[in-house]
């Protein structure tokens, strides 16, 4: 068969941007389809990147040369360092994003990005030969060929809108929903569910009574995404802060019965940890107050997103429940709260390099495999996108591993656990929290990247002199001993155990950073500041993560023992037949995806590893 | 999958025999033996044939418990047939020429119980308890490990640990939301609380090993002071060789008894005293190591002196007992006066030691097992340090945190396993988070 093109990338969201950026950087033709160029890369709900755990995550496509990362930083208008005051491990960068400014600068990417072409329209089918997708058909019965098909539909796939009982279909506010497509892809059998999530309502700026809100400012000294970019781009703002009150939650409460999500028109689970303004005043009934941040969507636009209440009630109840609300007295409505319902595949079906196991030829990546947030999407777009092109070049797969990411953390759970609400990233998802830095995500994947091939000449030098600073500076640092008699002289104390401690021993402890320790050693002091800190970084958890590495090195030989394809599960004594029907389903490649299926007793690990080896002997004999 | 088949009742010839069948193949194997139709969980009265031959095997009770709902987890089906080697053979000799069915191997009904959920790992370590045990002590602690006594506890701590750790990570994954942000005493509280109920349960641990192993106590004195005739009296049989020659003991010499439902091995030993004898040393270097390691000393004396004769190498400690033996010969007026030949005081000194072990053993925690032992006290170094880092101004929550998973995974590696999940639905339920 004749290909169009080699990869082809249907969506034009985090994922799907992600996805055809990555496939075109390993010089594989690529064509994202989407129903409007002109809607490429737009923030469909909160208008913010990053945060904690998914700051981690564009840090980490922005070390494989992705998209995310320096697009947000072009379109900040306001940059926290969230966790400022705790450990580097658990801070994440966040920035409130201009969406226009984003939308802008994503197709201007986009557009520029060699081997990449766009093309307008909806995708309605699959071109299906034997098992294999061979690309897909659009609306207008044309055809596009394609190698690989990366499918990045987010929450259209059969989208339903609520605002209290008014029902309608679409995959956003004023967007058609992709029915078509969704039914084609029930046809296939895969297993579906169904997830809902829920957007405030926007208000109009300047109806915003700013002078009775308190003002949140960003960080004086901005923390980017992009390890490239030095220095803001757009104007700084501050976001307002107001209150709901117990005038608030009694209208609320009143009027839950009209709320499309308890009124019972809604099936689809939805996620905890953002929870709808009904879900707050229902099930925290204690808290007679709940916080909303007022973010500017755009310093072009009259438009602000009050964070903290999205909502499905009808129009007329949001009406006069924001009336009670300081600030918002006055406040317009320029387009209402909703919930939305929508399709998603069970993750398990994929493999991890989310390809489905099934069907020859197809990825899927983003809001279609349950998850939540633009950065998980664009995580999973890249993953995607890159294997979907190192397949094209018959070379090994990329899987990112979650020992090394939070992308590996989130595929690996995705993969192996499937979701029972929308997933988002949290770091305490990522056992090795501490070694999974924001700061450190060149460092771990950098060298990864450049093995696969997908990143600038101009980030391989960066990156490359950046690691011999690091490495030479790591050594000075460790080079200086000293006694802990002779700490005292510093105001430094530790044991006085007659050890001695190196000037990375000493960065471990709480108390101590670079400025103390280029004290004792000076010549430290022409180190250059961010590589010192860096290495005060690197240094501080030391300790803990040679601790964890015996626990990754057994994971390591669980990881390294494979289980053989078509392992029969079904009747093996004393397995249980749910979890032999669920690990034939996911069919886990190797021991150590096998421990982490949702349901997995050690018991039933040991007997598949004693099956497994029984298999090897009796092959090695016969 | 295969079907296995034992016999639960010991060899040998009794009045009943018991053969146990699980798997699949269970209910097939009883239909072909028996005429009518098995009912479940019914006991049936029928006539046993070999389905080859036909030939009748005997007359008795059948039992068959449907998938989920025996112990196994699997299709069980139970023949109490008489108890004599040739019904139980011809039985058996029937079940091995059936297809799919196989004898089974050591323990592997509770292992298949294990696999099925059925049973926990606590509990499998319960039912071996149960079986081995040989005293009412015994039987009651691990009854009591059985019904899940420790399960639960493991349970409540597990569920505190989680709350700690919850806590934390609601202050670092939500530090834009409205969690509390001093969650410090809470932690504290919830981890000292922990670390002294950890520390209670270890040092129940002790007693609690012994009720399971059997207390030591070791018979100790001088050369001839009738420490091998004070055994005998005890055993109630010649389990020691005596004679009027000192130095007749060279071995420990061990009998195991059940004092007051506790089980005790005394131990018999060389007599202390400075020997050219090669053999004899070694014995004697033998019974003070023993004696030392022992839970209890009874110190035998057969002289007037009254002064606690000293040994090198062993000291009596608290709860020890002196006596004075063959007082047949003659008395002391301060110690028990016993005689092996006339009995005299035996029973006194066997309900004197009874008294002290039972002290002991009222002091049991519900910890019994080495295993289990080891795990809590994993648990415990890691809650330890969490609580003198919580302390420290200057500790991350996120190194707390990481004190704190690996003291759940010390305590889950008791009973099962946690994961991120329930820390998260902790979050979930306790905190409004979502701005």
């Amino acid at each position: 068969m004749k290909h169009d093109f080699d990869v082809l990338v249907v969506g034009g969201g985090h994922a799907g941007v992600e996805a055809a950026h990555a496939a075109a950087r390993l010089g594989v033709s690529t064509c994202l389809v989407t129903f409007a160029a002109n809607h490429i890369g737009v923030m469909s709900c909160n208008p913010a990147i990053g945060g904690l755990g998914k700051g981690h995550i564009v840090r980490e496509i922005d070390a494989f040369d992705g998209l995310m990362g320096r697009v947000a930083d072009a379109s900040g208008i306001q940059f926290r360092l969230l966790n400022r005051r705790k450990g580097p491990a658990v801070q994440g960068p966040r920035a409130q994003a201009d969406r226009e400014i984003y939308k802008r600068v994503m197709q201007a990417e986009i557009e520029k990005t060699e081997n990449l072409s766009v093309i307008e329209g909806e995708v309605v089918d699959f071109i299906l030969v034997k098992d294999t997708i061979n690309g897909v058909v659009l609306a207008d019965g044309s055809a596009l060929n394609a190698k690989k098909t990366v499918l990045t539909t987010g929450t259209f796939l059969r989208g339903t809108l609520h605002i209290g009982d008014e029902k309608s279909s679409g995959g956003r506010f004023g967007e058609a929903a992709s029915n078509r497509l969704a039914e084609r892809i029930d046809y296939m059998g895969l297993a579906l569910g169904r997830l809902k999530t829920g957007t405030p309502p926007r208000l109009l700026k300047n109806t915003i009574d700013w002078s009775r809100t308190s003002e949140q400012a960003g960080d004086e000294d901005p923390t980017f995404f992009s390890f490239c970019t030095q220095t803001v781009a757009a104007q700084q703002i501050s976001c307002g802060v107001t209150h709901t009150n117990e005038k608030t939650h009694e209208i609320i409460e009143k009027n839950l019965g009209r709320s499309a999500m308890y009124g019972g028109h809604i099936d689809g689970v939805g996620p905890r940890y953002c929870p709808s303004v009904e879900d707050k005043v229902t099930r925290f009934a204690d808290k007679s107050s709940h916080q909303i941040f007022l973010e500017p969507e755009s310093l072009e636009t009259d438009l602000i997103y009050p964070n903290g209440i999205s909502t499905s009630l009808p129009l007329d109840v949001q009406v006069s429940f924001l009336k009670t609300i300081v600030g918002l007295e006055a406040a317009e409505i320029a387009q209402p709260g909703y919930a939305i319902e929508y399709d998603y595949v069970d993750p398990r079906c994929l493999d991890h390099t989310l390809r489905l196991q099934d069907v020859e030829g197809l990825y899927l990546a983003g809001q279609i495999n349950g998850t939540t947030g633009y950065e998980e999407a664009a995580g999973q777009g890249l993953v995607a996108g890159l294997n979907a092109a190192l397949s094209v070049l018959d070379r090994d797969a990329f899987v990112p591993s979650r020992m090394t990411s939070y992308i590996g953390v989130m595929i690996d759970d995705l993969v192996l656990r499937g979701v029972s609400e929308p997933y988002r990233m949290f770091t305490s998802r990522a056992e090795y929290r501490l070694s999974l830095r924001a700061d450190n995500a060149d460092q771990r994947l950098t060298p990864v990247a450049e093995q696969i091939g997908c990143i600038s000449n101009e980030r391989r030098v960066m990156f490359a002199e950046k690691q011999e600073k690091l490495t030479s500076a790591w050594r000075q640092t460790e080079g200086g001993v000293i006694t802990p008699a002779d700490l005292r002289v510093y105001g430094i104390e530790v044991s006085q155990d007659g050890v001695k401690r190196t000037g990375i021993d000493l960065l471990g402890h709480p108390n101590v950073d670079s400025d103390a320790i280029a004290k004792i050693w000076p010549e430290l002091d022409d180190i250059d500041p961010a590589i010192r800190e860096q290495i005060a970084r690197d240094a501080k958890y030391v300790y803990y993560i040679d601790r964890q590495k015996a626990e990754i090195e057994s994971l390591l030989k669980e990881e390294a023992t494979e289980i053989p394809l078509g392992f029969i599960y079904t009747g093996l004594p004393g397995l249980s037949n749910e979890l032999a029907a669920k690990l034939t389903r996911i069919s886990p490649r190797t021991i150590g995806q096998a421990n982490r299926v949702e349901g997995m007793t050690p018991a039933a690990l040991l007997l598949i590893l004693t099956r497994i080896k029984t298999l090897e002997k009796s092959s090695v004999s016969g | 999958m295969d079907t296995i088949f034992a016999l639960s009742t010991p060899a040998g010839r009794g009045a009943l025999c018991v053969v146990r069948v699980s798997g699949p193949g269970a209910l097939g194997a009883l239909t072909s033996m028996v005429s009518v139709e098995p009912k479940p969980r019914v006991a049936q009265h029928v006539r046993i044939v070999d389905p080859k031959s036909g030939a009748l095997i005997d007359h008795g009770l059948t039992l068959y418990f449907e998938e989920g709902r025996s112990f196994t987890g699997e299709t069980c089906v139970e023949f109490q047939l008489h108890g004599g080697p040739a019904v139980r053979d011809a039985l058996l000799l029937s079940l091995s020429r059936m297809e799919g069915l196989r004898p089974a191997e050591p323990g592997e009904f509770t292992r298949r119980a294990l696999l099925n959920n059925r049973i926990d790992i606590l509990q499998a370590e319960a039912i071996g308890d149960i079986v081995s045990a040989d005293t009412q002590e015994q039987l009651q602690q691990a009854n009591a490990l059985m019904s899940g006594k420790l399960s639960s506890r493991v349970e409540g701590w597990r569920a505190a640990i989680v709350r700690a750790a919850a806590l934390l990570e609601a202050t670092i994954d939500f530090a834009d939301e409205e969690v509390p942000t001093d969650v410090y005493p809470e932690v504290r509280e919830i981890l000292s609380r922990l670390a002294d109920e950890f520390d209670e349960e270890l040092a129940g641990y002790g007693a609690a090993e012994r009720i399971r192993e059997g207390f030591e106590v070791a018979l100790i004195g001088e050369p001839n002071t009738g420490k091998s005739s004070l055994l005998n009296a005890l055993a109630g049989r010649d389990a020691a060789i005596t004679s009027e020659f000192a130095g007749t003991t060279r071995d420990v010499i061990e009998v195991r008894m059940d004092v007051a439902g506790l089980p005790v091995t005394f131990l018999d030993t060389a007599g202390f005293r400075e020997t050219d004898d090669f053999v004899e040393a070694i014995g004697v270097d033998l019974a003070i190591k023993r004696a030392t390691a022992a839970d209890m000393r009874i110190m035998l004396s057969d002289t007037s002196q009254e002064d606690e004769p000293s040994f090198d190498g062993v000291v009596l400690v608290d709860g020890d007992i002196r006596v004075r033996s063959k007082c047949d010969l003659g008395r002391s007026e301060t110690l028990l006066n016993i005689s092996s030949t006339t009995m005299e005081g035996v029973k006194e000194l066997l309900s004197q030691i009874a008294v002290e072990l039972e002290g002991r053993a009222r002091l049991a925690g519900s910890v019994s097992h080495l295993r289990q032992k080891s795990s809590l006290e994993m648990a415990l170094v890691d809650v330890r340090q969490t609580l003198d880092l919580l302390d420290d101004a200057g500790s991350d929550a996120e190194i707390l945190s990481a004190h704190l998973r690996s003291g759940m995974k010390a305590l889950d590696s008791i009973v099962g396993r946690i994961d991120v999940e329930d820390l998260l639905g902790e979050i979930f339920s306790s905190f409004c988070i979502g701005k």
